[in-house]
């Protein structure tokens, strides 16, 4: 099987993503593939500041609880509330309508995230 | 340790099934989704692989005299094609395991030089003596079978009772087809000639040829919904698995767990477990299951409980916040302290909401009670509920 790993966004080896664009993170295709029907998250609140490889919240399936790491430092200025009421669209649209946070970062933090393609060469 | 391998552990792989370690097996946990596997079940049908129960065959003239004492409920109560619940306790009441015993149609043996004239005796066709015994089979949860075939073949030693007592684990692969279309599902899967199987009443068993197999049908099941059980030889496993696959939603053990929840039925080693949550079945509410006017191991401990009365009792927690109760995770009051502890807990696929079970002191176990589950160092609000969940 084989996942969509999209080339603008950047990732973390336990499979978080950022889109440098709009500082949206959330998980890849393959985590919630991993982690099978997703019926629980917890994230943190807007205002609220993420320390890159530090925890930001908990996702849980039916069979699982997985912590989520941040893939960079900075502060939380959205959060995907839609998720509260609807954690199957982390299954559903993991690089769209699930995403999970968007921060403000510094650009430079990006350099210790991988590419899609060093990330893509990790889930093969 | 090596895991224990179904016969189709090869053919759920090509599948795309995930596994998991169960029980010392490596088995399917999930195929293509748990909640659309459990919908399958709860709307269609669903087919199992549970080869990684135990099989245990006792046959002879004191088989039943064995069982009745290794197993909490009435063994004599069996016909052939009968099948029961019971849990095994050991001498304090506490329960080892939870089993279905199935007799099977009786044997015939030839009768030893010297041995009992008490029982029906005729003349077999060779001309020699031969006799009809009992027989049964029952399945120890996955992993117990070499401890019960052990414990099975110590007593009957100890107390010098005459029968065969084999571990036929690995002769034997199970599946399970669940689901309100599984009864005809199943009925057209027999080979032609074969019975109907939708003639079997609830906990009824019976050989049927399927692909050319002899296979042990039991209506039974662990979903809450109509279905059977096979016991299938080893070494057909394949071409009977063939017969459902298509037909019925191949199910993991994920769909499995999250489907008995909902039911409230135990599992072995985690709902109880001899050290890490020693239970009796009156506290495991299971006391169906227990005959107390047979003579059977931790009999008396039981007869004392019945007696004195439970102090903890095994309930439905319903979560009113969002979050998910999981094995292990405390339950408090209304002033905050621990009163409990979850022992089994998932959000509820047919549901929509989060559920859980484990045992509660009995003043706190009347429905609508207000009690709380911490999840990560927070408790979330919920209430006891009557099982199954609705």
């Amino acid at each position: 099987m084989s996942f969509d790993v999209p080339d603008d966004l950047r990732y973390r080896e336990s499979h978080e993503w950022i889109d440098p664009e709009t500082g949206r993170v959330g998980i890849s295709e393959f985590a919630q593939d991993e982690l099978g029907d997703v019926v629980f998250v917890e994230l943190p609140g807007e205002g609220d500041a993420v320390d890159a490889g530090g925890e930001f919240g908990v996702i849980e399936s039916i069979k699982a609880v997985s912590d989520l790491y941040a893939p960079v430092s900075g502060e939380v200025v959205a959060v995907n509330e839609a998720l509260f009421d609807a954690p199957e669209l982390v299954n559903d649209a993991p690089f769209g309508d699930g995403w999970m946070l968007e921060l403000d970062f510094e650009e430079g933090d990006l350099d210790d995230l991988l590419s899609a393609d060093e990330y893509a060469d990790q889930i093969a | 340790m090596t895991l224990r391998k179904p016969p189709l552990r090869a053919g759920h792989a090509e599948r795309d099934a995930k596994f998991t370690e169960f029980g010392g097996w490596d088995m399917p946990v999930e195929f293509e989704s748990i909640q659309a596997e459990h919908a399958a079940v709860r709307e269609a049908a669903g087919v199992f692989d549970v080869s990684h129960m135990g099989e245990i065959e006792v046959a002879g003239p004191d088989a039943t005299a064995l069982l009745n004492r290794l197993t909490t409920n009435d063994v004599a109560a069996l016909s052939p094609g009968d099948a029961q619940y019971a849990a095994i306790t050991r001498d304090d009441g506490v329960m080892l395991d939870d089993t279905v015993v199935y007799r099977l149609p009786d044997e015939q043996r030839s009768v030893e030089a010297g041995s009992s004239e008490a029982r029906s005796e005729e003349a077999g066709s060779d001309g020699g003596r031969s006799e009809t015994v009992p027989a049964y089979l029952f399945v120890p949860n996955a992993g117990h079978d070499a401890e019960m075939h052990e414990r099975w073949v110590d007593h009957r030693d100890e107390w010098d009772l005459d029968c065969e007592v084999r571990n036929v684990t690995e002769d034997w692969a199970m599946f399970a087809v669940q689901g309100p279309e599984a009864p005809d599902l199943v009925a057209s899967a027999v080979d032609d000639g074969g019975p109907d199987v939708r003639d079997l009443s609830r906990f009824s068993a019976t050989f049927a040829p399927f692909a050319g197999a002899d296979c042990w049908v039991a209506r039974t099941g662990y979903t809450g919904e109509d279905g059977f059980e096979l016991l299938c030889p080893w070494d057909d496993a394949e071409a009977v698995w063939a017969l459902f696959a298509d037909d019925a939603t191949p199910c993991g053990l994920g769909a499995r767990d999250t489907l008995r929840i909902e039911e409230g039925f135990l599992l072995s080693g985690q709902d109880f477990h001899p050290e890490d949550e020693p239970r009796t079945p009156y506290e495991a509410d299971i006391g169906f299951a227990v005959d107390i006017h047979t003579e059977f191991v931790g009999r008396d401990a039981l007869a004392a409980q019945a007696e004195s009365g439970i102090e903890e009792t095994f309930v439905g927690i319903e979560l009113l916040d969002r979050g998910v109760p999981r094995h292990g995770y405390d339950v408090t009051d209304e002033d905050g302290h621990v009163v409990g502890t979850v022992t089994s807990g998932t959000m509820s696929p047919s549901l929509g909401k989060p559920i859980a079970l484990g045992y509660l002191p009995v003043d706190l176990t009347d429905p609508g009670t207000e009690v709380n589950v911490v999840v990560r160092g927070r408790e979330k609000r919920g209430k006891v509920v009557s099982v199954p969940f609705e």
